[in-house]
């Protein structure tokens, strides 16, 4: 991809005019736009689609039901090898202690994710999801697709089949996770046992078509160039133009302590201008999600304002992004608080968006 | 950015910055209320590249916070102490000797000194901390004493504060760090900081000091029960004092921290309100040559952004700072030299180390 000829003025004009840009166009604006010409067209992109100044949550819990992992990819600090003596597989017990925490906190959903286990089946999986459902109900926003693909292979399932059957054991929704950057060059280099980009993306595809609803994220600030990261973006638009099946985009900088990448994490700056340019370029992708995880909550707060509409989750548990050294905590308070000072109104929502409010029928 | 400006209502204050001419305290009002925070940031960096260009300073200073005891124990800090308070302290001046003398084998261009209201040392403890630095390190530049400071040390000397100033000039005082402005209004001071110097004997101080030559910055602490309305009150007072003198260098809002306080109650300031809070300032002090974005407080992650919000210097490499960390400031200790360099240049900056007088080192 070559920096295009137009001035990014030029370009400006045409997200104005709502008219989609080419990758070419993208990398201009990133290279050379002002960080508040980016911010202003994101969010004024953002006001378009979401007038009523909303900004949007959900209360959740991130469940590892395993660390043990074939997969070793470089820039994870989470994983242990199969074998390790840390390594753990959750009981049912520590299962349902979890959840009936999450659920007296107001949680409405559990987002279930492992690392790729050798000896666990996908029966194994098919029962942890009838089990959650027979106890609870509640909403299984669970394995990314790189478990997908794995559990295609320990089973000899295809992709479908798999989505399939977990479906019908009670999963809900896919998260978006493992996405990191959909460009081979990338994951040979950092995570060469793990879903491909095309793998990814038919999971994905395949997942909206059995009428699944998924996220998408993007992990930047690594090995990645400029180009690359602007690839991502298009292979997920160009998904989106035929599945209309992600809710919401969330990009996030690699985090590289304990892992076995040598990097500084990028900036606030970098971080900031990439949640832009995602805004402008994901021009079918409904909702974008700020990273408070991991840019802390004044950040987050500010990013309300390049483009974000939505504060995640209020992650009751989270392991992956703590185990690169990185902690930031937001209770439910605290997030409700940021976005009030930040001039919009919070409310609670499920993983398709819905409010929480609107489905009690207490609008 | 016109469409922009023009969808947030900026367009006439747009003009104004464009054409060079004062904005009105309405004006002021305005950006604060605005709730296009991107559209604010663009005009605010008008005037600051026009002023500093592409530059980013840092310094390499050490601060030395001399005693923590203090007679006017402000509700909003978490730092003063009563004398026989747990956890009070007064250096010696043995002591902070040794803290000069550890790090004389780094470029520390300046020494940072600022402390309480200490019921009993003696004057003669100020200028001998001054002397003493100057002695062990001759060509340091010491910023040292609060305007606050200045005026309890004058009563001590029994000297008016011109003379006070011209002694402690002569045992090595080279600047004035700007703290203790809080907020200027009455209302503020009676409520939280009764026992401590008005805001116009503040400004007093600073533009005496500055008709001696002394230069001097200046500050804001907000975020706690001030109005907007005062916010511009303040900024105004420090521009019109401003065109009297010429002798500040640098204004830096400093967002206050609730944590062991007495205001602990209020919630710590957004993001939002450091990054406006850094715009608004640099758009209404025409005069002021410098913004900081002082990392301490704000965090580096704001820090880094607020350089495109009006900011051009983002302090120093700062060790032991204690005033902001007693209130819970979760930021470290330090940042060193590659640190704060790596985040200007990945902001798309040019790192410029500076010495206290912004000159390039």
């Amino acid at each position: 991809m070559m920096d295009c000829q137009k001035p990014v003025s030029d370009i400006a004009s045409k997200v104005r005019q709502q008219k989609r840009i080419s990758k070419e166009e993208a990398l201009e604006l990133y290279r050379h736009a002002d960080v508040n010409l980016l911010g202003s067209l994101a969010h004024e992109i953002r006001l378009k689609k979401h007038p009523d100044k909303l900004v949007t949550y959900v209360i959740d819990r991130n469940i590892n039901y395993t660390n043990v992992c074939i997969s070793g990819c470089k820039f994870c600090a989470f994983f242990k090898a199969p074998g390790h003596s840390q390594g753990y597989v959750l009981s049912k017990e520590e299962l349902l202690k979890k959840i009936l925490e999450t659920q007296e906190l107001g949680g409405t959903q559990i987002l279930l994710q492992g690392g790729l286990h050798p000896d666990l089946s996908l029966e194994f999986y098919e029962d942890m999801l009838s089990f959650i459902k027979k106890e609870f109900g509640i909403h299984c926003h669970a394995f990314s697709p790189p478990e997908i693909v794995h559990f295609a292979n320990i089973s000899g399932n295809s992709i479908r089949e798999v989505l399939e059957r977990l479906k019908v054991a009670g999963l809900d929704s896919i998260p978006g996770g493992g996405a990191e950057i959909l460009v081979d060059r990338v994951r040979q280099q950092t995570s060469p046992n793990k879903a491909t980009a095309a793998e990814w993306l038919e999971v994905m595809e395949t997942a909206h078509n059995l009428g699944l609803k998924t996220t998408a994220t993007m992990m930047f600030g690594h090995i990645e160039t400029d180009e690359e990261r602007i690839e991502h973006l298009e292979q997920l638009r160009s998904l989106q133009d035929r599945t209309e099946g992600f809710t919401a985009f969330i990009p996030w900088p690699f985090q590289p302590g304990n892992t076995e990448i040598e990097c500084k994490p990028a900036t606030s700056y970098e971080y900031l201008k990439m949640l832009a340019l995602s805004r402008i370029y994901l021009d079918n992708f409904p909702n974008i999600q700020a990273s408070w995880v991991t840019q802390g909550p004044k950040i987050a707060q500010i990013s309300l304002f390049y483009g974000a509409n939505d504060f995640g989750s209020t992650m009751i548990e989270e392991n992956v992004v703590a185990a690169a050294g990185v902690s930031h905590r937001l209770s439910e308070n605290k997030i409700r608080q940021l976005i009030n000072q930040a001039g919009f109104i919070p409310k609670q929502r499920l993983m398709d968006y819905t409010l929480a409010d609107e489905r009690n029928g207490s609008v | 950015m016109t469409d922009s400006l023009e969808q947030a209502g900026l367009l006439d204050i747009y003009q104004k910055v464009v054409n060079g001419e004062r904005l009105s305290p309405e004006d002021g009002i305005q950006l604060y209320e605005t709730d296009h925070l991107p559209a604010l940031g663009y005009l605010a960096n008008l005037v600051r590249e026009k002023k500093n260009g592409n530059k980013a300073y840092y310094i390499y200073n050490q601060h030395i916070n001399y005693s923590n005891v203090c007679t006017n124990l402000c509700k909003f800090c978490a730092f003063g102490k009563e004398k026989q308070a747990p956890g009070s302290y007064e250096m010696s001046i043995e002591e902070i000797e040794k803290k000069i003398k550890e790090r004389l084998n780094e470029p520390i261009s300046e020494v940072h000194i600022v402390g309480g209201i200490h019921p009993d040392l003696p004057y003669s403890y100020y200028t001998d901390m001054l002397r003493a630095i100057k002695r062990i390190r001759p060509e340091i530049h010491i910023q040292a004493f609060t305007c606050v400071e200045i005026a309890h040390l004058a009563k001590l000397a029994g000297m008016s504060i011109e003379d006070t100033l011209k002694d402690l000039a002569d045992a090595g005082l080279g600047s004035i760090p700007g703290g203790g402005a809080e907020v200027f209004s009455t209302r503020i001071r009676e409520k939280l900081c009764p026992e401590k110097l008005p805001g116009n004997e503040w400004l007093d101080v600073a533009k005496t000091a500055h008709r001696l030559g002394i230069k001097s910055n200046a500050t804001m602490l907000y975020g706690h029960i001030e109005t907007v309305e005062e916010r511009i009150e303040h900024l105004v007072a420090l521009r019109e004092a401003q065109d009297e003198t010429g002798g500040f260098m640098c204004f830096i809002p400093l967002a206050f921290h609730p944590k062991n306080t007495g205001l602990e109650e209020i919630a710590p300031t957004g993001g939002i309100d450091d990054l406006k809070n850094i715009a608004v300032s640099r758009l209404m002090l025409d005069n002021f040559p410098h913004i900081k974005a002082y990392w301490v407080m704000l965090g580096p992650k704001v820090a880094q952004i607020a350089l495109w919000y009006g900011a051009d210097d983002l302090d120093g490499t700062v060790l032991e700072e204690k005033i902001t960390h007693m209130a819970g400031g979760e930021t470290a200790q330090a940042m060193t030299r590659n640190e704060i360099e790596r985040l200007i240049k990945a902001a798309g900056r040019e790192p410029v180390e500076r010495d206290t007088l912004y000159n390039h080192i």
